[in-house]
């Protein structure tokens, strides 16, 4: 499907988990889910935020394999482990920007978003954006996006002085232009 | 597939261990399946190639040499000489009068020289003592395998001609 890119809008998820039970249904990973749904400060709101793979334009967790594990293909998709070569070393874990990650120990392989590649390099839509009922997740060409929403698309994120651009779209107030995350200000614990 | 190295500044470990998949230089099943079936054609040729070179060469064909005056050597004498090429040593013994044998001179076994032991009437390798029979060739005792090759001798007036080789690989 030329021209269809994925959306993640947050502020339109409104917690329902479908994209999580839907990833788990997906055949080549059945029972375990690759997308996760998160709670933003459980204690004040009920807000939630739906994690895919960003897949980076130079994605870190590829980088710092030390297995060679994980590939990215022509098409910009970061791929999930290999199996035959991953070690469980959780660097990619600790290395990903965004948290993506994530090691089933169980498996003894780190197991991320790819963006369903059996499904989207056979021209189908992933699975998470096929059953988000608010479209919180969108696989859609970019006019109709432009059409249908206020908020703009940003690919590109700063964490620190860190430029990460990625290949799937978070969707921003309209007047940005990349989102600036400011890394220290998130740990901080302390009293402000 | 990208065969050639990329002119970039990245270290040499990360360009051999590409994250891009289509960088990867792993051999793919199909190629090496290829690999295989090219190969052993290859020496399935190579093996009928030789096989027809062997029917067409199955008799070697030697010249025509004078080597000695019969009258030259003494009896219970030997003479070196070289047949069918200079690099082929061989060994002419008289062990009677009437007598005229020889023989290739590399020992059938490493291809030490073999002399003639006069006093025991045979052919003896001081390598390991492999001893070969005056009249046949035939391997008295010691590790040769096989016989020494014997050159087939004419007598012509008083020439002695060798025509031939009996190479005789069976013992």
């Amino acid at each position: 499907m030329f021209g269809y890119e994925f959306y993640v809008d947050p502020s339109r998820c409104i917690g329902c988990q479908a994209c999580v039970n839907a990833c788990a249904e997906c055949e080549t990973h059945r029972g375990t889910p690759m997308i996760h749904v998160d709670y933003l400060d459980r204690a004040n709101t009920i807000a939630t935020v739906p994690f895919v793979c960003m897949h980076c334009d130079d994605p870190a967790c590829a980088k710092v394999c030390p297995a060679d594990a994980i590939k990215k293909t022509e098409d910009g998709v970061v791929q999930s482990s290999l199996k035959p070569r991953c070690i469980a070393c959780s660097n990619c874990v600790l290395a990903c920007p965004f948290g993506i990650p994530k090691m089933m120990t169980e498996l003894e392989q780190m197991m991320k978003c790819d963006m369903c590649y059996d499904r989207t390099s056979a021209g189908k839509r992933p699975m998470c954006a096929t059953v988000c009922p608010s479209q919180a997740l969108a696989y859609v060409p970019r006019e109709e996006m432009e059409k249908n929403r206020r908020e703009k698309p940003v690919n590109v994120f700063h964490f620190g002085r860190q430029r990460v651009a990625t290949k799937v779209f978070m969707m921003a107030p309209a007047q940005e232009n990349e989102i600036l995350i400011d890394v220290v200000d998130y740990i901080w614990e302390g009293k402000a | 597939m990208n065969w050639f190295r990329r002119l970039n500044k990245q270290p040499l470990w990360r360009d051999e261990f590409s994250i891009h998949t289509d960088d990867e230089r792993y051999v793919s099943r199909r190629q090496f399946t290829k690999f295989l079936v090219l190969t052993s054609l290859g020496m399935f040729v190579g093996n009928v190639w030789i096989l027809v070179r062997s029917w067409l060469d199955k008799a070697p064909v030697y010249p025509e040499e004078t080597i000695a005056d019969a009258n030259d050597i003494p009896i219970g004498g030997a003479r070196l000489f070289r047949y069918p090429t200079r690099n082929d040593p061989c060994i002419l013994i008289r062990p009677d009068e009437q007598t005229y044998v020889a023989y290739s001179q590399k020992c059938t076994h490493l291809s030490c020289a073999v002399y003639y032991a006069r006093d025991k009437n045979r052919l003896e390798c001081p390598c390991h003592q492999g001893y070969f029979s005056v009249k046949t060739g035939e391997v008295l005792q010691g590790p040769p395998p096989r016989p020494l090759p014997r050159v087939v001798l004419e007598r012509r007036g008083g020439n002695l001609v060798a025509v031939g080789m009996d190479t005789r690989t069976e013992s």
